[in-house]
């Protein structure tokens, strides 16, 4: 296994109250697994994927990654952030070279890493540019090659394209199909949109709504390249669908 | 995960952003507690070590307690009154001549066009000189009389006080003027019902660096030409090395200075309501 | 274009007041300096170079307490942007400190460390030591928390979110500190310069008064107000290049 996350729970404290926000979660991923977890807003996905990450810490239970127990985040786990979070005062460049500058890599080295994964996500002729000059989308294409440049075995996606319009956020699902088939990553990814999940995952995790638990779990067995017509895939689409609503109905009652 | 170490830890960091883990209350109230007693303590300590090793003269140098001391006694004569007085009238008189000059100008600059490109450039001509550079030029003028002083503080609070003001009514949303013209607003109405309140948070905020420009200010005037005056009381120290009375005049003026912010404060926190409420 | 003839329009009515009044003797006409004479004190002062002895000896006592305040905030406001504890011990005595006017203070420093160069480049120092320091801390404790996450995840060690985040996220606000202190400094040291010293732009000016010569205090302000505003001028263009990554939209 290559990420085992363990009896993990996780509270908040604010003005001296608990809340739980993750309660007994246990979920092992394979190498090389997509797996995309799914729940109505505030059901605690993020903060799972957060403390996988290493930026919160379980107030009980373990995250092991190859067997070892993650005490802080990592260049073994990539991450990449729904609202971008990229190094404003670099260029495109300068942000997917940021890991390995910070590893001592040579720069030409260093260049022709980036140039790779720069010409992966199609971004190569901006690759002088800052963020400021960028659409949402070529945004995320960087954030996502920088997570690539670092070779992490691993990438944490957080809501990667919630920010985006639909017409550019079907475009970056196909194209981080398309990677996933090259690179070989086992990702954790975090989405509310079914279409979304279906597309992408190898299994699909419901969340409950706060406090989060894990509902049920989906494998999805389509073939590599899927195609969001297909009868089977709309089959998977209903049918998560109606395990969904019962959870946002529970939000709302 | 280290917890409670001097610098931040990266899952720290990572968790909470450099303001760290929220403190409670009470631990801060005892922080903020302890930081101010190790001032003073090391003051203390300080003027101590120098009286007792005879490092230098320790007239320089006077333990918090003799400041404390210097100015009760002040209060007690009678004398430190007339002084405290003296600096907040002139205070009083320049600043408010200042910010009623600020807000007569800067009200319809900031509105209309054509004032604002009369007034503008005389104040981007005299603005980055320091007003104190032209403390001379009043005394000159008007001589060392109050006058002269309340002048200078009217002179020297004006600029920024004028400049927020013209800011606070240039960055009201175009759209609610539109908006109150569209209910039928008349040019009378829409100035007291829409652009004033929309502009006072500003104005208030300018206000308030004017009331403190006022107490920096007002020091060096008073140390050039004043028979009284918390300045006065300073420089005066200065010729005798009277250093208690400097510094219990200094702290004096930190106190009234803290006083006048708080009070605006307390008018923008009133007038302003509609901007914090979530 | 409007705004420069706008000040010419200013100099001319001030051309016009002075002229006027030596003409009427409305008032004492030295009172009121005309432009003529203000540039004619202003030659002089070139021809015989106390004017740049002046400027200079401002300048180097600004360059010295300004740069030594600049560190110990730079210093400073990283160290309580990093350290919980070390920020909750300052900031009271910040807050208790800084309401002071420093200009009270300067007599202070008169007494402690004399009348030469030491007391002024110390009162400097010390005036623009605090407004600096509370300016480069709030840039430090305002860098988004997403940075330091998205550096971490890519490896990043405690000096390297230093090093590589904190300061060039903060430095835009870094240098708007900078500029506000060195404005500061210009705005006290004539302050410093009136009390007990020799030379000086202040002491040029405080001249003009000894010896009631009302150009030459009207020449020093503006030779003041000019230097205010090239330093101005040129730490605002060093930013613009420094920064481009901030307002570079428009060429996308």
């Amino acid at each position: 296994m290559k990420i085992q996350v363990q009896r993990v729970s996780k509270s908040f404290t604010a003005d001296g109250r608990r809340t739980p926000a993750l309660v007994d979660i246990d979920l092992d991923v394979a190498d090389r697994e997509l797996i995309c977890l799914l729940g109505p807003s505030g059901c605690g996905k993020s903060t799972l994927l957060n403390i996988v990450a290493g930026f919160l810490e379980p107030t009980s239970g373990t995250i092991l990654v190859d067997g070892r127990p993650v005490t802080g985040p990592g260049a073994d786990r990539g991450v990449v952030f729904q609202e971008y979070v990229l190094f404003p005062w670099l260029t495109v460049q300068g942000n997917v070279e940021f890991g390995l500058t910070l590893k001592g890599v040579p720069a030409d080295e260093r260049r022709r890493i980036a140039r790779r994964y720069l010409e992966l996500v199609g971004l190569v002729q901006h690759a002088q540019k800052f963020p400021v000059q960028l659409s949402g989308g070529m945004k995320q294409r960087v954030a996502i090659a920088r997570a690539l440049a670092n070779a992490p075995s691993i990438i944490l996606m957080d809501e990667p394209f919630g920010a985006l319009d639909a017409q550019t956020r079907e475009i970056l699902q196909e194209e981080l199909g398309r990677i996933q088939r090259v690179e070989h990553k086992t990702i954790l990814f975090v989405t509310h949109s079914i279409r979304e999940a279906v597309y992408l995952a190898d299994r699909v995790v419901v969340m409950t709504s706060a406090p989060g638990r894990i509902k049920q779990i989906f494998a999805i067995k389509l073939p590599e390249t899927r195609d969001r017509f297909a009868p089977e895939f709309t089959q998977y689409e209903s049918e998560i669908t109606r395990v969904v609503k019962e959870e946002v109905a529970k939000v709302h009652e | 995960m280290a917890r409670g170490s001097v610098l931040l830890s990266v899952p720290e960091m990572m968790e909470w952003g450099l303001r760290g883990p929220a403190v409670p209350r009470r631990r801060a109230l005892r922080l903020r507690v302890l930081s101010i007693v190790l001032f003073l303590g090391a003051w203390s300590l300080a003027a101590g070590i120098v009286q007792a090793a005879g490092l230098f003269n320790p007239i320089f140098l006077p333990g918090p307690w003799l400041v404390l001391g210097k100015v009760l006694a002040m209060a007690v004569q009678g004398e430190l009154w007339a002084h405290v007085g003296a600096t907040l009238g002139r205070v009083a008189i320049g600043f408010s001549t200042g910010a009623a000059l600020a807000l007569l100008l800067g009200l319809p600059a900031g509105h209309v066009r054509a004032v604002r490109n009369l007034v503008e450039p005389v104040v981007e001509l005299l603005r980055p000189i320091p007003p104190l550079a032209v403390l001379p030029l009043f005394i000159v003028w008007i001589g060392i009389g109050e006058s002269a002083k309340a002048g200078f503080i009217t002179y020297a609070t004006f600029f920024p006080m004028f400049l927020t003001t013209v800011h606070a009514v240039r960055q009201i949303d175009p759209l609610l003027i539109r908006a109150a013209q569209s209910l039928g607003a008349r040019p009378r109405q829409l100035f007291f019902r829409v652009i004033l309140p929309a502009a006072l948070p500003e104005i208030l905020t300018g206000l308030r660096l004017g009331v403190a420009l006022s107490f920096f200010v007002i020091v060096i005037s008073e140390f050039i030409a004043a028979e009284q005056g918390l300045g006065f009381l300073i420089n005066d120290g200065r010729s005798f090395f009277l250093v208690p009375q400097m510094l219990g005049a200094a702290v004096l003026l930190g106190v009234l200075g803290y006083a006048g912010n708080a009070l605006v404060r307390l008018v923008e926190r009133r007038v302003a309501r509609w901007q914090q409420a979530v | 274009m409007t705004r420069g003839l706008a000040i010419l329009a200013t100099l001319a009515l001030w051309a016009g007041i002075s002229y006027g009044n030596r003409a009427v003797e409305w008032m004492l006409p030295a009172l009121l300096p005309t432009p003529g004479e203000v540039v004619r004190v202003f030659l002089d002062s070139v021809r015989d170079g106390s004017l740049v002895t002046s400027v200079t000896t401002s300048l180097v006592r600004v360059a010295e307490g300004f740069g030594l305040a600049a560190a110990a905030a730079l210093a400073l406001g990283v160290l309580v942007g990093v350290s919980t504890p070390v920020r909750l011990l300052v900031e009271p005595i910040i807050e208790f400190v800084r309401p002071i006017p420093p200009l009270a203070f300067l007599p202070m420093f008169l007494v402690w460390f004399g009348l030469g160069e030491a007391s002024k480049v110390a009162f400097i120092g010390y005036t623009t030591f605090f407004p600096m320091f509370v300016a480069v801390a709030a840039s430090v404790l305002r860098v988004d928390p997403m940075l330091l996450r998205a550096a971490a995840s890519l490896g990043a060690t405690r000096v390297d979110l230093i090093r590589r985040v904190i300061l060039p996220a903060a430095l835009p606000g870094i240098i708007v500190a900078l500029r506000l202190g060195f404005g500061l400094a210009l705005f006290v040291i004539v302050g410093a310069e009136f009390m007990g010293a020799d030379a000086g732009l202040g002491h040029l000016i405080m001249e003009g008064r000894t010896f009631f010569n009302p150009a030459q205090i009207v020449m020093g302000a503006l030779v003041l107000g000019l230097l205010g505003s090239a330093a101005n001028a040129l730490l605002v263009a060093a930013e613009r290049s420094l920064f481009r990554w901030r307002e570079a939209r428009a060429t996308s």
